[in-house]
């Protein structure tokens, strides 16, 4: 089935300072109509490059990008989607309500201002100039700014950088609101809760690929693989890692954490072993684990591809 | 017509940003009274047969317009670094309604400037009969048309930081070249300056007070340096599209 948003063979390499980067190195997506949809990875993992794509404002080195059956340009042109860049300040010297009035005028078809502000948050802050207002309510402004077009598509570059945790809540919430109109949603992000809270479906990048593609429990599901915590004072990490079932170990002061293929065999050995062992937890792995299992390993060109995992 | 909305703001925009719009418009009067307070009186200038605030408010609103133009420069780097210019690309405006909305804000800034010169140079004497008021406006509003878009080519080139000095040297060094601060009666600066816009600019006043006309040449020049700069401008807000 062909979707809404397709991505097709999708490359792209930038010149760096220690020859060419290789961002992103062929992905294939397919996003239906409604679909919330979290793409997921590290830092220099390719999201943003994807989505710039996707926009039409980078070109690909091969490979295609349709939006509604439709070249980005002219999507972007009809109104059809609306973005949230990674980067962004606003313009100054421009009320909230101001600024998004220019930009709605831009469009044929804009969603009402005052309906947008409310939509955004905005209404006690609308009133404001631009250059006072805080990072959260400025994240907030680029939001309906994305909005103010009533795009089919919205396309969500790290959305909640600089918001506070309340903020979080409330953005997430009517980017929900929003989504239950039908719309479909693209957000990348590296929270992984975000992904888990609020995508239907996760896409995983590292290294410019798609790692993982499927609905955020049954990524968790793949990787199967769980941990063992326990208070363990005064052993060697390299005794720990030779036990059966264990696939890598650490410790955080007094306690040791074991990621485990096999928890069933790794727990007996721990025990047989270890006596002293107590406080013991094994808990299945959450996103942040499948997330790691799948992106972490070394890829072998990895150093020109920026700096993977710096948060 | 949407872009106009655009315009509008843009327009709000640049008359709202105070210290900007203050130090760009204030500067060429202060230097204007710096200069031609202490000869206001002196009724014959160098020979020329214009009296001194005369010309120097004729070389003040040269250098003051140009200014004013390529200023716009500055705005639009601050846009590119602030993203804001990525994200007016993915809405459908035209670049056609970007850069009329750029250049309109531009020549807002300059007539403001060049109105505000010629009161200065009323309040120390100046006197021209009306028609010599409208040619001389006239001129110099077409006289602007390539820096408009000069302020356009290097608002997308340069970053925050290298646009102050790049638009303040280019200025600085097209007045010198183009007689604003003294006249430069022939030689090596005369032949350079022929081919330059702002001479014409700076000739656009001195034609109407001292009788000498454009010529051919200064529709050329002008005409040339504009079809340039629109070319480029279009070229360089064209391949700006990597986030800076």
């Amino acid at each position: 089935m062909k979707g809404e948003v397709e991505l097709r063979g999708l490359v792209k390499s930038f010149r760096g300072p220690s020859g060419p980067v290789r961002a992103v190195r062929g992905i294939d997506v397919s996003i239906a109509a409604g679909e919330t949809v979290a793409l997921l990875g590290p830092n220099g993992a390719g999201k943003s490059t994807t989505i710039d794509m996707m926009l039409g404002l980078t070109r690909p080195d091969s490979g295609s990008v349709s939006l509604f059956g439709r070249p980005p340009r002219e999507a972007v042109d009809a109104g059809a989607v609306g973005a949230m860049l990674q980067t962004g300040a606003l313009i100054r010297d421009l009320s909230v309500r101001e600024l998004i009035t220019m930009v709605a005028a831009l469009y044929r078809h804009p969603m009402d201002v005052e309906e947008v502000i409310s939509l955004a948050g905005l209404t006690e802050a609308a009133p404001r100039r631009t250059q006072k207002l805080s990072g959260g309510q400025t994240q907030r402004v680029r939001f309906a700014v994305a909005l103010v077009s009533d795009p089919d598509l919205l396309l969500l570059d790290e959305p909640t950088v600089a918001m506070d945790v309340e903020g979080r809540r409330d953005f997430w919430a009517a980017m929900r609101a929003y989504a239950a109109r039908g719309k479909t949603v693209i957000f990348a992000t590296h929270y992984l809760e975000e992904a888990d809270a609020n995508a239907d479906r996760a896409v995983l990048m590292a290294h410019g690929r798609i790692v993982a593609d499927g609905p955020t429990t049954e990524i968790k599901a793949q990787v199967g693989s769980r941990t063992i915590r326990a208070t363990l004072p005064e052993v060697e990490l390299g005794e720990l890692s030779s036990l059966p079932g264990v696939s890598a170990v650490d410790r955080h002061g007094d306690a040791v954490i074991l990621r485990c293929t096999d928890s069933d065999a790794a727990i007996r050995a721990l025990l047989e072993a270890q006596p002293s062992l107590r406080d013991i937890e094994i808990a299945g792995a959450g996103l942040e684990e499948a997330f790691l299992e799948l992106t972490g390993d070394e890829d072998p060109d990895a150093e020109e591809a920026g700096a993977p995992g710096q948060r | 017509m949407s872009g106009w909305i655009y315009t509008r703001y843009e327009l709000l925009r640049a008359f709202r940003a105070r210290r900007f719009f203050i130090f760009s418009l204030g500067f060429p009067i202060v230097l204007y009274f710096v200069i031609a307070s202490p000869s206001r009186n002196v009724r014959d200038f160098d020979g020329l047969g214009v009296s001194f605030p005369l010309y120097y408010m004729v070389s003040l609103a040269s250098f003051g317009t140009m200014m004013a133009m390529i200023s716009s420069g500055a705005r639009i780097s601050g846009e590119r670094q602030a993203g804001w210019t990525r994200q007016l690309r993915i809405t459908p405006l035209s670049v056609r309604a970007y850069f009329r909305a750029k250049v309109l804000t531009s020549y807002a800034m300059a007539i403001t400037s060049l109105l505000l010169l010629y009161v200065a140079g009323i309040s120390l004497g100046v006197s021209m009969p009306a028609h010599a008021w409208l040619t001389m406006t006239g001129l110099i509003l077409v006289g602007l048309l390539p820096f408009a878009a000069l302020g356009i080519v290097l608002g997308h080139l340069m970053t925050v930081e290298s646009i102050g000095p790049i638009t303040g040297g280019t200025v600085s060094l097209l007045a010198i070249v183009s007689g604003t601060w003294f006249p430069v009666k022939g030689g090596f600066l005369h032949d350079v300056g022929q081919w330059l816009p702002s001479y014409w600019l700076v000739q656009a006043g001195r034609a109407v007070v001292t009788g000498h006309t454009w010529g051919a040449r200064g529709w050329i020049v002008v005409a040339a340096w504009t079809v340039v700069l629109v070319a480029l401008a279009g070229v360089a807000y064209r391949r700006d599209t990597g986030r800076v």
